[in-house]
């Protein structure tokens, strides 16, 4: 009930106060982006409602009962009151209790692991962090871009991120949630576009002298226009091959973006496993387990049992 | 191994104008200092009343000092950053290039948090609490000097950085693997380490010191549930202090072992888990923050308390709550890495954990409020700092919980809205704290007043500049401006960065202000003494002595029969009394031994961070030298005569204007 009103009436002020903003958390584009603004405001309103009093009490207490003002009733001793104790205890964990019923339920609702319900299935993309750069490596299709991020509108989009180097965040503001890049780990993030566009995306974790240009252009267009960026990928760009990787994980900063249009196989599971426990162990016995099982296992050891399974 | 180790001229930065500039003023103030010291002959008095001191009330002065000094530093860097970003928008590269802006937003956190609020904490707790449960010191006053003296070690360390090399380039956090030789093969990381280290275990040592001397030390008659709030307080924070700085000892050692011994428990290579310490740092870095604040609500407790003269509204609520408060701090350490991938119940657990801390914290907010309440609030200036503490932590509590909300983090995480978040509680919480207390108990540890117009033109400057400079961050990071950009490019932004850049210039006039306050007061102080020792009309023990305190603080133990101590005895009518004679007191020797022991370990870090083999060893060694002719010394007390105190105590009588008492002759013992 108390959140259904407030949701309406976050929904007013955020239409009053927040037209102007372009850009940013709060002008978001995709259906993660949207209910992370919505939770913002609401949180905000109801801590207003605890706020607001005290910031008016304070400055009206300091007023009347200021020296000089002899006629106001003076009570040195009076310290206690089992009311007023009783009551400022009640008000905060009344508000509290709300706050955390909602923290609780968005906290499942946002995961960025879970996959996002929807009629399409989504579209899987691989994330590494190098420094200072991104590259984007597109399993299904086969191809792979740096600096730049193209996917389907409409369509949820399922990121496994890593990095090659120090830790990054993943972070595009727009849509939504962002997640850490961790080398010889996977993490994800689940994210969908609502309406083309090109939104800004960057690295949101100091990872070095050329972090500040780490930023990529996310570029959600229709399916065609992706269909079509994938097929010139495949027609005209050169193949993303181990020694072209290594050369790519060198330091640069301002990196242009790069098209490739071939992946070799197992190329971000290869650098997961570079970093991996005992990796000098496992290329060296065929004893052990494969490393896409081995992969998955360490990712959700680290990241919680309870983890959804990989639609 | 050449004699100098990694040492060379090829580390002073000699291309670096800007650091060449700021090491040549500092060493014509460092030389001006020293021949007004040596014009004034007070070399003699420097050495033997206050750097081998170990009297609490003047080594809370030199860590109050070494804070004011440190201030200017990070304060330094600050208006630096902000002036950067302003200049380098719509894809300018400003004037500090990553190279050297990187160190710079590391010392800034390091040092303000480690080096200015830590000391300026830490140094209110040894000027007032001791004299709050009526004690003559702390339980271990040779401790407290060298736990100064290893701060002041790490503050010397994090500085020699400056002109000797570089500082780190990882962020005040040093995350590894940024952090490992492999990404910060130069010795940044090295005086980052040895900085924190040293100082840490100086603070460790305050902490327990603290702790044994509220628990066994309080005055006759002074139960737990009687001491002052901001003794109370003071407690939490040090129990908080002895629970988690061990932590940080720890992540730092293995962080130590990685570097020098390539170790490889944070690396990426052969198994290191970076995530381990980010989750170890944060055990110990999410309480400091509480360790910070909480003794700066205890002195606005105290401030509302005797400014409205009044009793403080709900002692007991207040007692408890700060103790939530430290119990909770503990727990919820993970809000710092929502977006570490852990799962959703662990990210929620740890959300909801967090925002319970916002409980106890309003009902702090409402027993100030209630003890305005019916009260005759004196507008001074600690009065000032509170009124705008309480307007200015509300907002920052709410952005805190805000970001608490692990669905909000998601998008809020390491932007600008989280930085305006903690400068808003830092600054807007201990840092207001930590002024209000400075104006209220420096006549009681300097003996004359402040200037009361600077500082409040200071505290309109800091509060008016807080908002220019803070507010503005709260709308980048809407807009989507994460942290450490050195420069930036997108036209929304550049109006907001622009106004926090003007921001941070006010509050540099109020600093400056606060530093013309305290020069006038010095020049001025024959004119403004305080010689009641009671400017306030206090409610608390520190009050009953004389401004400064007898170097004993009490000739006689009070006795305490009230939580407002020193208010029920002049209620009593039994405040200022003389008794019958005078026993003597024990007292301790002050002693060179700390700023050697210090000096030897600070020397060790430093040679450990230019790996000079020989002079580690001699400073290792030399530490353990200084500590066993310490440890085997005799000549370490000796006891104040009844003659001297009772020349004291009538000085002090006279000044107050207590007239001597006729003694009934029959009370009088043998």
């Amino acid at each position: 009930m108390l959140v259904r009103s407030l949701r309406k009436a976050a929904l007013a002020a955020a239409v009053f106060a927040l037209a102007g903003c372009q850009g940013g958390v709060l002008d978001p584009k995709g259906q993660v982006g949207v209910d992370e603004k919505y939770l913002i405001i609401i949180s905000t309103l109801l801590m207003l409602l605890v706020v607001i009093p005290v910031i008016v009490m304070t400055l009206y207490f300091a007023w009347k009962y200021r020296e000089g003002r002899d006629h106001e009733i003076y009570a040195p001793k009076w310290a206690h009151s089992g009311k007023i104790e009783t009551i400022i205890w009640l008000v905060p964990v009344a508000i509290i209790a709300i706050l955390g019923a909602i923290t609780w339920r968005s906290t499942h609702a946002l995961d960025p692991y879970k996959p996002l319900a929807h009629k399409r299935e989504p579209l899987t993309v691989q994330v590494v962090s190098l420094n200072w750069k991104w590259l984007f490596i597109y399993p299904e299709q086969g191809v792979a871009s740096v600096n730049e991020l193209v996917f389907p509108t409409d369509v949820p989009v399922q990121f496994k991120i890593t990095s090659e180097s120090t830790m990054n965040s993943f972070f595009i503001p727009q849509l939504g949630s962002q997640i850490y890049s961790m080398a010889g780990m996977e993490t994800r993030l689940n994210l969908i576009a609502n309406e083309p566009g090109s939104y800004e995306g960057f690295s949101a974790n100091y990872s070095g002298a050329g972090f500040s240009d780490m930023q990529f252009e996310a570029v959600a267009t229709d399916e065609a226009g992706f269909e079509k960026w994938v097929a010139s990928l495949k027609r005209e760009s050169p193949a993303l091959t181990s020694e072209r990787y290594s050369e790519l994980a060198k330091p640069s900063e301002n990196h242009p973006v790069e098209h490739f249009g071939r992946v070799s196989d197992g190329l971000f599971h290869g650098i997961i496993h570079k970093y991996m426990q005992n990796y000098n162990d496992w290329n060296q016995g065929p004893a052990h387990a494969s490393p896409e099982h081995s992969a998955s296992e360490h990712a959700a050891a680290l990241s919680g049992a309870e983890k959804p399974e990989e639609a | 191994m050449s004699l100098l180790g990694n040492l060379s001229l090829d580390a002073i930065p000699f291309h670096e104008p800007i650091i060449m500039i700021t090491l040549a003023v500092v060493g014509l103030a460092g030389i001006a200092i020293a021949v007004a010291i040596t014009v004034y002959r007070k070399w003699g008095v420097l050495w033997r009343d206050w750097l081998t001191s170990v009297d609490h009330k003047r080594l809370g002065v030199m860590y109050i000092v070494l804070a004011l000094i440190m201030l200017i530093r990070g304060f330094s860097d600050a208006i630096m950053m902000r002036t950067q970003l302003a200049l380098a928008t719509n894809g300018a590269e400003g004037y500090l290039p990553p190279e050297h802006y990187d160190q710079i937003f590391t010392a800034h956190g390091v040092i303000m948090i480690m080096f200015m609020a830590m000391p300026f904490m830490i140094g209110l707790m040894n000027i007032a609490l001791p004299l709050q449960i009526g004690a003559r010191d702390v339980a271990f006053p040779f401790l407290n000097n060298l736990s100064f003296w290893l701060s002041a070690g790490g503050a010397v360390l994090i500085n020699l950085s400056l002109g000797l090399g570089e500082f780190a380039k990882t962020g005040w956090l040093a995350y590894p693997p940024l952090s490992e030789l492999s990404f910060s093969p130069g010795v940044g990381v090295d005086y980052y380490i040895w900085a924190l280290q040293i100082s840490g275990i100086g603070t460790l040592l305050t902490g327990v010191n603290f702790l044994v001397t509220v628990f066994k030390m309080r005055a006759p008659g002074m139960k737990l549930m009687q001491m002052p709030i901001f003794t109370w307080t003071c407690t939490w924070a040090n129990i908080l202090i002895v629970a988690s700085f061990p932590i940080l000892t720890a992540v730092l050692g293995l962080l130590t072992l990685d570097r020098y011994l390539n170790f490889h428990f944070f690396t990426n290579a052969a198994g290191g888990n970076a995530m381990m310490y980010i989750n170890l740092f944060w055990a110990w870095g999410h309480p400091e923050v509480y360790i910070l604040i909480l003794p700066a609500f205890g002195i606005f407790s105290e401030v509302i308390s005797t400014f409205t003269g009044k009793r403080l509204f709900g002692y007991n609520s207040m007692v408890w709550a700060s103790g939530a408060i430290s119990i909770l701090g503990f727990i919820v350490w993970l809000h710092h890495f929502f977006t570490m991938g852990s799962s959703a119940n662990v990210n929620a657990f740890f959300g909801i954990m967090t925002m319970i801390i916002a409980v106890p914290t309003g009902v702090k907010l409402f027993n100030w409020l209630f003890t305005m309440y019916r009260g005759r609030l004196r507008m001074t200036v600690p009065v000032l700092w509170t009124l705008g503490f309480m307007v200015t932590f509300t907002i920052g509590g709410m952005t805190g919980v805000l970001l608490a909300v692990p669905g909000a983090d998601y998008v809020l995480h390491n932007s600008l809205f989280l930085i305006a978040h903690f400068h808003n509680t830092i600054i807007g919480g201990a840092v207001f704290g930590y002024l209000a207390g400075f104006a209220y108990w420096f006549p009681k540890a300097m003996g004359f007043h402040l200037n009361e117009r600077l500082g409040k033109a200071s505290f309109w400057c800091w509060q008016v500049g807080f908002y220019v400079a803070f507010m503005p961050l709260y709308v980048l990071g809407f807009l989507g401006m994460t942290r450490r950009l050195n420069h930036t490019d997108n036209p929304d932004w550049n109006i907001w960065l622009y106004i926090a850049c003007a921001g941070a210039v006010i509050i540099l006039v109020g600093i400056v202000l606060q530093f013309v306050q305290l020069y006038i007061a010095f020049r001025q102080r024959e004119q403004n003494p305080d010689t009641t020792g009671d400017p306030w009309n206090g409610h608390t023990l520190e009050w009953s002595t004389a401004s400064p305190p007898q170097f004993y603080n009490f000739a006689e133990l009070p006795r305490v029969r009230d939580i407002d101590a020193f208010t029920d005895m002049k209620e009593q009518g039994i405040a200022y009394q003389r008794p019958a004679s005078y026993a003597p007191i024990h007292m301790p020797k002050n002693t060179p031994s700390g700023i050697l022991i210090a000096g030897a370990i600070t020397t060790f870090g430093f040679a450990a961070i230019w790996h000079i083999g020989w002079l580690a060893v001699a400073g290792l060694v030399a530490s353990v030298v200084f500590f066993l002719l310490r440890a085997y010394s005799n000549d370490v007390d000796y006891y104040v005569q009844p003659n001297e105190i009772e020349r004291t105590e009538s000085a002090y009588l006279k000044q107050v204007g207590v007239a001597p008492l006729k003694q009934e002759p029959e009370e009088v013992p043998a």
